[in-house]
């Protein structure tokens, strides 16, 4: 019996790295590190540059700032923040639970029209609300033969604040559904074994394991609120982004803008910085073994027909009377021999803008996200946090940030697509980060190792290994980008260059001067082109499901 | 005598401030299966992953055919050496169908013979008919049947396996690892088996390294290790064990409570005089009835294959034993111990 003893103690120590750069001790790739910072950088130069901007701002606009009825405007936009987010909240949860978990009546139709909404543009929204709600409008003319005369006053902050909730509860129900989805049903079945009830297991167990959920998607409706500038400048509810529109177009002195969109910021990063400290966000892997058994259907029984009734009641709301009063004004229109107009041109600019602002912001996210999942270190972290700035930055602060750094610093792209589409990026990135991202952490790094120990290289497992899982993510990321670019409009109406118009900015250009009928054909054509990348998020999400 | 096909030399790796592994030092010869053995958290893992190509060490080198395959400053990628590894993720690549999961390895061969290696490795891990499907349509130990007919299919000249049957039945498990063992020993290969489960690894190795903390502690036959352990840890972690105080004598022997009993000490020299514990394993005493007998059983406990008891001595010091499932005595009777083990025990300094 031969002994084998133990070596010589191991000599020598590895000095611990400082994990700035390095990542478990392994360097990033420079083909990969190179271009994450330099992503980092460029997402990050709007602000910057804004920031520069209103330091050098001349006392006076400061000053403005103060008599500006600032107070007001940061009331006003902070109460619709809440309003929407608490009634999209309120909408959303018993949608996303009816649609998922019961035995609810045309379950998939009404999975499908529930989330529809997203496709309606804020301006098209307000648009049809007012052209239908507001003084002389069609319900009054409905209703002017029973003798009512006068409806609720719809402008102001009870239009803006139905508005917008119509058109982003589905944020909040799209995450709920995702949780529900995955939620391990062998808890509310333990929860039922220990003895709690359907709805003590409802409130105890399921709601809680919501709440993340429940938080991102309210997180999402409430920068988008914060940022929306179509519905309130239609509506009239003069929020952050329309004071600030009205400073650029008619002020002399441009910083008082600035100044304004540096506020506007500032609560936008409030608001992150409550869900950041609300809850943190897992990092996980998908666990390979086996598969998690489905969830058990709620039946509904005698519930059946009022959760039917509720599902029909919001997309009728939703979805059903605004594409009734666009068809009503597109017939009316075209009866009052205003010729259809087929706005090629507008479509054809939305497209390629759109298409453009994709491409561009899902290239742009692979370094990035590469870094940040593979690669984790101080420096990954910061860039990814760099990447997301546009995540805070309302459309019309960053599309004001590029006019002053257009017409200072780089002149040559000023008025140009260039910029635009780098607007278009900046804004949008996060939404294509977080898709690449999600993905590329379902790639566990064992599976790229095992296809590397079966002979294959580096490039080689990057193309049959790690492209094809991450596909999906690619193309949902690239949907997402061209559906909200699609529908952008201050950026769109600032940057643009001179003479070009998309379907964005002819619906806007028509309803702000109240030509309902003239805003129709384009409203109607932007809802039908924003459909098909929304058709292709809609079809991964039931794939999933 | 051949040479190795795997030799590790002083193998380091650290991860920050953390050291992995420090100090690993083995070789594995064509046909030798060699499992190791340790605690999750120990190791192992890493040091697969460092035969691998797929960690960097921080010290010491891995040698495979003879070619220094790593060393802190260069390493041979993953790809490039005759190593294949099943992880215990399983890691199939999920949009792929079984058959494509398998042929993944095989890019060299021509269809056909793609077709057919399949076939076999297949038929070896007893999934013929699942081929079409994809890895998510497929059990835990189904997943991790074809992950490991996916390494053996290029017929690597090394197989790292990390608990490659963890999931698999119980009843199948002792089967595949018979037909595993026979592929690795027909194919004159070289097989470093990963596992916290001590009867796998004895059962499947020609020799078995025991980890711990990151340190091969010892490496030697499942024997040896059972036997002559180096230390009070590897003891503990190759089987149940007791301890009994003892003084050593110059004859090589101890005076201990239950008689006087040969001794080595695998670890260092003992002087005569020193105080020592001797390592005892359930089957190193016989337990005989006897009304005058010294010790008292105090506990007996059946388990199907065996009957384990629990003897005091006078100092009140227990030992366990092992009988056979038949033996029916309860507790509370008065017993003798006597010695079966015919080689010396194994003895620590206490």
């Amino acid at each position: 019996m031969q002994l084998v003893r133990p070596y010589a103690p191991w000599v020598g120590r590895a000095l611990p790295l400082p994990n700035i750069v390095k990542s478990g001790g392994a360097l990033p790739p420079l083909s990969i590190l190179g271009p994450a910072i330099l992503v980092g950088f460029a997402m990050a130069l709007p602000l910057a540059y804004l920031i520069i901007r209103s330091a050098g701002a001349s006392e006076d606009a400061w000053s403005l700032l103060f008599r500006l009825r600032t107070a007001q405007i940061l009331w006003r936009s902070a109460l619709l923040v809440v309003i929407v987010t608490g009634a999209s909240v309120t909408l959303a949860v018993p949608l996303a639970w009816l649609t998922v978990r019961t035995d609810l009546p045309y379950r998939r139709l009404w999975s499908v029209l529930t989330a529809l909404p997203l496709v309606v543009p804020s301006y098209v929204g307000a648009f049809l609300a007012a052209s239908a709600l507001g003084p002389k409008g069609l319900a009054q003319q409905m209703l002017e033969p029973i003798g009512v005369d006068r409806l609720p006053e719809i402008y102001g902050l009870p239009g803006a604040a139905i508005t917008l909730t119509l058109l982003s509860y589905p944020y909040v129900l799209l995450t709920v559904r995702a949780a529900l989805r995955n939620l391990d049903p062998s808890l509310d079945e333990s929860a039922r074994m220990l003895g709690h009830g359907p709805w003590s297991t409802m409130f105890r167990m399921t709601l809680p394991q919501l709440r993340p959920a429940i938080a991102s998607g309210s997180l999402l409706v409430s920068l988008y609120t914060l940022s929306d500038f179509g519905a309130v400048s239609l509506m009239r509810y003069e929020t952050f982004t329309w004071a600030i529109y009205q400073q650029y177009q008619s002020a002399f002195d441009r910083s008082i803008a600035a100044v304004l969109s540096l506020v506007l910021v500032l609560l936008a990063v409030m608001i992150l910085f409550a869900d950041s400290v609300s809850g943190s966000k897992g990092r996980y892997y998908r666990a390979g073994t086996g598969s998690a058994r489905a969830l058990k259907t709620i039946t509904l029984k005698a519930w059946k027909w009022p959760a039917v009734g509720l599902c029909a009641l919001v997309s009728i709301t939703a979805l059903g009377l605004p594409i009734a009063v666009l068809t009503y004004w597109l017939v009316k229109g075209v009866s009052s021999g205003e010729p259809l107009l087929l706005l090629w041109t507008e479509a054809r600019n939305s497209l390629y803008v759109s298409g453009l602002a994709a491409l561009a912001a899902t290239v742009l996210a692979v370094p990035v996200a590469a870094l940040a999942v593979r690669y984790p270190s101080l420096l990954a972290r910061g860039v990814e946090r760099l990447s997301y700035v546009g995540y805070a930055l309302p459309g019309i602060v960053v599309a004001l940030a590029l006019v002053f750094f257009g017409s200072r610093v780089a002149q040559p792209v000023y008025q140009t697509l260039w910029l635009l589409i780098f607007a278009y990026v900046v804004l949008f990135i996060p939404a294509a980060l977080g898709a690449v991202r999600s993905s590329l952490m379902q790639v566990s790094p064992r599976m790229e190792e095992a296809a590397r120990c079966l002979g294959r290289g580096r490039m080689r497992v990057m193309w049959s290994v790690t492209t094809p899982m991450v596909r999906p993510g690619l193309l949902m990321g690239g949907a997402l980008v061209f559906l909200v670019t699609m529908k952008e409009l201050p950026a769109t109406l600032i940057l643009g260059p001179l003479g070009f118009k998309t379907l964005a900015s002819a619906v806007w250009s028509a309803s702000s001067e109240a030509f309902f009928a003239q805003a129709a054909a384009p409203a109607l054509m932007l809802i039908l082109m924003s459909s098909a990348p929304m058709a292709v998020l809609m079809m991964r999400d039931r794939s999933r499901g | 005598m051949t040479a190795p096909l795997l030799k590790c030399v002083g193998l380091a790796k650290s991860f920050g401030d953390f050291l992995a592994v420090r100090n690993v030092s083995f070789e594995v010869f064509p046909g030798e299966i060699v499992s190791i053995l340790g605690s999750s958290g120990s190791g192992k893992t890493t040091v697969l992953r460092l035969i691998a190509g797929l960690e960097a060490p921080t010290a010491g080198e891995v040698i495979i055919q003879g070619e220094v395959a790593s060393t802190p400053e260069r390493q041979t990628p993953p790809d490039k050496r005759a190593v294949g590894m099943v992880v215990q993720e399983y890691a199939l690549f999920p949009h792929m169908t079984v058959e494509q999961n398998i042929a993944f390895g095989l890019h060299e061969l021509d269809d056909a013979e793609i077709g057919e290696r399949v076939t076999e490795v297949m038929e070896l891990v007893q999934l013929p008919e699942l081929g079409a499907r994809y890895p998510h349509e497929l059990s835990g130990g189904q997943q991790q049947r074809v992950a490991l007919a996916r390494t053996l299919a290029p017929r690597p000249v090394t197989v790292l396996m990390d608990e490659p049957f963890s999931n698999v039945d119980a009843g199948m498990r002792s089967e595949m690892r018979r037909q595993v063992e026979a592929i690795l020993r027909d194919g004159q290969m070289a097989a470093v088996f990963v596992t916290h489960d001590r009867d796998q690894a004895f059962a499947i190795a020609d020799r078995v390294g025991i980890m711990s903390d990151g340190e091969m502690a010892q490496v030697d036959t499942p024997e040896a290790v059972y036997h002559l352990p180096v230390s009070r840890h590897v003891a503990r972690l190759t089987g149940a064990c007791d301890f009994l105080p003892g003084e050593v004598q110059a004859d090589g022997t101890a005076i201990t409570e239950a008689g006087v009993f040969p001794i080595l000490s695998p670890a260092e020299e003992l002087e005569s005089g020193a105080e020592v514990d001797l390592l005892v394993r359930p089957d190193d005493f016989g337990i005989e009835v006897n009304e005058s007998g010294a010790a008292l059983l105090q506990s007996r406990e059946f388990r199907g294959d065996e009957t384990m008891l629990v003897a005091a001595m006078p100092s009140g010091r227990t030992l366990r034993c092992r009988k056979e499932s038949f033996f029916d005595l309860s507790a509370g009777i008065r017993v003798d111990l006597v010695l079966r083990r015919p080689t010396p025990f194994a003895a620590f300094r206490s």
